[in-house]
């Protein structure tokens, strides 16, 4: 059963972070243009709140993402399997959530 | 032609043997041949040696192949052949693989027809062309040869893997429209041992001999343990 | 050729797992930012940076064909040419228009 919601969650947050992605990508594109400078990018994204809701989504779809995808590396690979696995990558989740998090709001917060 | 064999059970050579190169050849050929003109001690398998029972099943050059099917000129490479036994499983001896452990995963997928129906039923219609019945014909062919479980890297690093073989089997019983109770069955082959450990390498598809695609019925399996998950089922 | 699709597809994921929160922690010291971008442009950390492009393209190209061969009714090899097809057009794309 848990197998099964990993899968689920792992499809579902796979095709948001495809459209995320494509929507980032773009922007670094865009924003690369007769170069990069941090007034430009906090520019984009100081006060925005069309941003803010975007880079949440994006945040809180890979921190799910990433860990489900590691595990069967961590089991195949370093043929780490048990109770061990599963909280080292709760942990290596709410990190990516915490330091998405603070990278947010760093470019967020006026 | 010099052929290299497999000798031994986990620890073990490879021999050496020189094998005269015929004009129309298979890797059985040269096996049997090594077995009774060089050397009597050589353990292999084979039955039907026409490509319908699956029990020549070896890796030949690092690839699992029915032997019978093989011919030297396909695989040798500057004269020369590896033979060995098929991977992932046991070796008795030499070229002989032990198989339990293959078939007893068949039977946790449970990869068993039960039913419903007694002889005082009629018989229960299937449409040949329905979905369900394409999706079973698709893969009921399978003689249980192991080549798929052989050649897959998952079941080489997840020892509790059920395998290409058996989770192609659940699948065709789950498309069967005689078996009324899958629930079971789902939720015996979900699961890190079950079809969410398949990486879709596809080296079962690509290796089976009869052209299955277990590939295709794991991806199958995945998307009905969804379904029934989310009904609450699993 | 899925093995070693399949194999890129890890790899490239590690690669991001290990660059994410790396990525995150730059961002999150917002205030020095500047400094920070102005190491960016050493002819090393562009290499790096088309890297971690390329292995984002490849991740998704490998991701795409593990969906359509789990969610569509596709021939395996058309599979993977699509993944592939779409990783390279992704890959080459990106690194002219970004141009490092």
């Amino acid at each position: 059963m848990t197998q099964t919601v990993l899968w689920i969650a792992q499809r579902v947050t796979a095709g948001i972070l495809a459209v995320c992605v494509v929507v980032h990508l773009a922007t670094i594109i865009y924003a690369v243009q007769g170069g990069l400078t941090a007034a430009e990018i906090l520019g984009r994204t100081r006060g925005n709140t069309a941003w803010l809701a975007f880079y949440l989504v994006f945040v809180l779809a890979a921190a799910i993402h990433a860990p489900i995808g590691l595990r069967p590396v961590l089991g195949e690979w370093l043929h780490w399997r048990g109770i061990w696995r599963e909280v080292f990558l709760v942990f290596f989740a709410y990190a990516l959530l915490w330091f998405g998090l603070q990278a947010v709001l760093g470019v967020f917060a006026v | 032609m010099k052929v290299r064999v497999w000798r031994g059970v986990a620890q073990g050579e490879f021999q050496s043997f020189d094998v005269p190169r015929e004009p129309s050849q298979t890797v059985l050929d040269v096996v049997t041949y090594i077995q009774r003109k060089l050397d009597p001690t050589l353990a292999y398998r084979y039955a039907c040696r026409v490509g319908m029972c699956g029990s020549c099943a070896m890796t030949v050059n690092g690839v699992s192949r029915w032997t019978c099917r093989t011919h030297v000129n396909q695989v040798a490479r500057n004269d020369e052949l590896t033979i060995g036994p098929l991977r992932n499983l046991p070796v008795i001896r030499d070229l002989v693989t032990d198989m339990r452990e293959f078939f007893d995963k068949w039977a946790r997928a449970r990869g068993q027809f039960k039913g419903g129906r007694t002889r005082h039923d009629d018989f229960e219609r299937v449409a040949p062309q329905s979905e369900h019945r394409e999706a079973v014909d698709a893969g009921i062919e399978c003689i249980g040869c192991a080549v798929c479980y052989s050649s897959c890297n998952v079941v080489a690093a997840n020892p509790a893997y059920l395998g290409p073989a058996a989770l192609n089997r659940a699948w065709t019983l789950v498309n069967d429209v005689r078996e009324k109770e899958n629930a079971e069955r789902l939720r015996a082959v979900a699961g890190d041992a079950g079809c969410h450990a398949c990486h879709t390498h596809m080296d079962c598809t690509e290796r089976c001999p009869k052209h299955l695609s277990p590939t295709a019925a794991i991806a199958g399996l995945k998307r009905a343990t969804t379904k029934a998950a989310l009904k609450g089922k699993l | 050729m899925s093995r070693w699709l399949a194999h890129v597809h890890r790899v490239s994921g590690i690669a991001l797992a290990i660059f994410l929160p790396l990525h995150f922690w730059a961002l999150g010291n917002a205030l020095q930012l500047d400094s920070f971008l102005a190491w960016t442009r050493q002819p090393l950390v562009k290499a790096g940076e088309w890297a971690i492009v390329v292995a984002l393209a490849a991740h998704l190209g490998g991701g795409l064909r593990i969906l359509a061969i789990e969610f569509l009714d596709w021939h395996e090899w058309q599979n993977s040419l699509a993944a592939v097809a779409a990783a390279v057009t992704l890959a080459v794309g990106l690194a002219l228009a970004l141009a490092l």
